[in-house]
């Protein structure tokens, strides 16, 4: 019995493969000078974004695309992909009536609170749609605050000295293969700035949906909270289904300055491809995020999606007293790869940092955690916990840690704790007999094992996480 | 209420049970007896459904309906009632909330509607009482880090909870000290009433001692060799089941 349940559930549906017939504008496929300049010249950038860009592509030749990860693909070729695709009607910002009535229609499906209405939610949404970002809501609230929530785009242009101190400033375009590929033709993306001593009112969101073919998402994201400030900042993606593969090569980072908190979460939906390993989204992201004295980070991320996902949201505790904490769920079924975890570097002295992750593999899902918890010889005091839980269903998918441990200090306090369980027959068999469906039984058990990392997230976001793992499983049961 | 007839099951190929003929009305209290290996607790998991065992031969009536025909779920949500002899931990999910999907699906069932937390929360407290259960119960996650005795508590608080028409207790005494026995007894009286079948499946005859039994069979190697009432579980404390074995190996 167990066997076909996991089986079932190996094989659950993706609930978001719809196409968007909106008409786009795409460039030809390749990466070149030439590309970039004209992605630049689109969005109308300063002249010192366009030199960022090609001192990005200019040491992004001289880079080799990284083979230590535990997944497996085909090397991915750069010059089959389109680096800029945006809806043929461009809507103007704030003005959604002229917005493709297809393009509402899409995020309708996707469930995104556009309308204003939605202010009651207290959920403020930049929706992405390909590379470029439609609709920002609740901007002037936020504008009453002195916060600022927009594109990047429009950042470059309307912000451009927060943009040229903080861009760059965690990840520089310098950092690795495909953050410096992203910081080349990165296309949009968020960027929020948080004044000081401001807690934003409510929870930020963005909203990434990949659509046309053959197109590769970049965006870049950046978040500044001035001292003092507070911001809790959600993103969800979804994608069509598409036989080929599509590349996601996103860089986030944050800075948190002194007293300041910075709340980011992450549900990943994208399309995982089908249950033989067709298709599928690459989610090679960079994310990481830079906490100066008393201040705080914490990354939430529930992985349901993408055919691969490497990414390790990191922090770099860098100011006395700082605390960093990443909290993940991360789901492998059919044949989905995912090797993450994170990167908890210690500077200042009292660092604090917490690591949960809980990998779900099903099918032939491969699911690693990779983390590093480095304490500098400097960080008196610090202090790490780290928690890996691996769920196996069935016998055909992989569960692997690589936990790196690297301290010179020794008044370190560092624990790690890791466990494998596999989800039983017997587990199952005690639901049903207590009148609960298969179905419900594995929802259940899959979302007591995620607990610790769900009640992390927004509440609201919290029951759509679950939802989330409960729709990818339905009707995949009995 | 329960009707077995020439039941027949077997696991891996390996035959267990090798004809069983059993009737449990409303308001009777059944024992089954035996020697370890005999059948016992494959005679509790089949009625139960578990796949792990095929049905070979034989029927099994429970409330006019077909219960071989029905998925483990469906037995529980007409009425039968499994308490285990190893409870199952699940982490993460409180007691609570696991109870309230189980009363909620049974509800649905039978067309009754859902409980909601508050309505729930009311129902469950009415129940703890009958037990003398710490609150906290509830709020721990399903029987993880309980102890052995606060686990067979625990599935007679399940049992309490979901009122089935039939219970079947698998050897819930194992384990338990002399005091978690006479709780777990004074539960399970609790709940013996004219419309509910209850199913002791016991190694040792002590436990009898707290919940009389109406009638006592033995099974040895796969078939019922012996019924008679509480004096046959008496008369087994007394001799073993040597010669119940002996007997049966005579037979055969």
């Amino acid at each position: 019995m167990s066997n076909e349940i996991l089986e079932q559930f190996a094989n659950r549906e993706y609930k978001w493969g719809f196409v968007s017939d909106v008409e786009s504008e795409s460039l030809p496929p390749g990466l070149n000078e030439e590309v970039v300049r004209i992605i630049s010249e689109k969005k109308g950038e300063p002249e010192w974004m366009l030199e960022w860009r090609l001192r990005a592509l200019r040491h992004l030749a001289r880079m080799q695309e990284p083979t230590w990860h535990n997944v497996r693909y085909a090397p991915v070729d750069l010059q089959s992909i389109v680096y800029y695709s945006a809806p043929k009607r461009r809507p103007k910002l704030n003005s959604l009536e002229e917005a493709d009535p297809e393009l509402l229609r899409t995020f309708e499906k996707l469930g995104i609170p556009l309308e204003e209405q939605k202010i009651l939610a207290g959920v403020a949404v930049d929706a992405v749609f390909d590379s470029v970002s439609v609709a920002t809501t609740f901007k002037e609230k936020l504008a009453s605050l002195g916060i600022v929530f927009c594109s990047m785009s429009e950042a470059i242009r309307e912000h451009p000295d927060l943009v040229r101190q903080y861009l760059g400033s965690v990840v520089p375009y310098s950092d690795n293969y495909y953050a410096t590929l992203n910081s080349a033709v990165f296309s949009d993306g968020s960027f929020v700035y948080v004044p000081k001593g401001v807690r934003c009112p409510m929870e930020l969101s963005t909203y990434f949906r990949i659509n046309a073919e053959n197109t590769g998402q970049f965006e870049r994201t950046l978040i500044v909270a001035d001292e003092g400030a507070y911001v809790s900042y959600l993103e969800g993606c979804t994608a069509p289904m598409r036989d080929e593969n599509q590349l996601h090569a996103a860089v986030v980072e944050l800075v948190a300055l002194d007293g300041a908190t910075i709340k980011y979460s992450t549900v990943q939906n994208w399309y995982p491809g089908d249950k033989d390993g067709n298709g599928g989204i690459y989610n090679f992201v960079t994310k990481r995020g830079r906490a100066m004295r008393d201040a705080k980070i914490t990354w939430t991320q529930v992985e349901t999606g993408s055919a691969i996902t490497w990414k390790y949201p990191s922090v770099i505790l860098q100011g006395d007293n700082s605390v960093g904490e990443f909290y993940s769920v991360a789901l492998t079924a059919n044949r989905q790869q995912a090797d993450t975890g994170t990167k908890m570097v210690h500077i200042g002295k009292n660092t604090k940092s917490t690591i949960v992750s809980k990998g779900i593999s099903a099918g032939f899902g491969q699911n690693t955690y990779r983390g590093l918890v480095r304490v500098n010889p400097g960080a008196d005091y610090a202090r790490n916990y780290s928690q890996c839980d691996s769920m196996l269903m069935g016998d055909k998918c992989g569960a692997h840690t690589f936990p790196y441990i690297d301290v010179r200090n020794p008044t370190a306090i560092v624990e790690h704790e890791a466990s494998t369980s596999k989800i039983g027959e017997d587990q199952i068999f005690y639901c049903n007999q207590r009148g609960i469906s298969t179905e419900d039984a594995v929802n259940m058990i899959v979302s007591g094992f995620c607990k610790e990392v769900f009640r992390e997230l927004p509440m609201e976001f919290a029951v759509e996480a679950q939802r989330l793992l409960g729709v990818s499983l339905e009707g995949s049961v009995g | 209420m329960l009707k077995i007839s020439n039941l027949h099951a077997s696991v891996e190929d390996k035959k267990i049970l090798k004809g069983i003929d059993l009737q449990v009305n409303a308001g009777e209290v059944h024992a089954i007896m035996g020697p370890n290996g005999s059948g016992k607790s494959t005679l509790a998991q089949v009625l139960a459904g578990r796949d792990a065992y095929e049905v070979t031969e034989g029927s099994v009536e429970f409330l006019g309906q077909d219960l071989l025909e029905m998925a483990p779920e469906e037995r529980a949500r007409e009425g039968l009632f499994l308490a285990f002899q190893y409870p199952v931990e699940i982490p993460g999910v409180s007691n609570a909330y696991f109870l309230r999907s189980a009363v909620n699906a049974v509800r649905k069932h039978r067309g009754e509607p859902e409980l909601d937390a508050i309505q729930f929360g009311k129902y469950i407290r009415e129940k703890m009482k009958l037990l003398d259960l710490d609150p906290s119960l509830l709020n721990r996650s399903v029987n993880e880090g309980f102890s052995g005795g606060e686990k067979k508590r625990n599935e007679i608080f399940h049992m309490a909870v979901m009122e089935p028409k039939l219970c079947v207790l698998d050897e819930t005494d194992s384990g338990l000290d002399i005091d978690a026995l006479k709780i777990v007894a004074d539960g399970v009286n609790a709940l013996r009433s004219p419309d509910r079948g209850i199913l002791v499946v016991t190694h040792y005859q002590r436990l009898l001692n707290y919940i009389v039994p109406d009638f006592v069979h033995v099974l040895v190697d796969g078939r019922i060799v012996k019924s008679g009432d509480k004096n046959l579980a008496l008369e087994l404390e007394e001799k073993g089941y040597g010669w119940l074995e002996a007997e049966a190996a005579a037979r055969a």
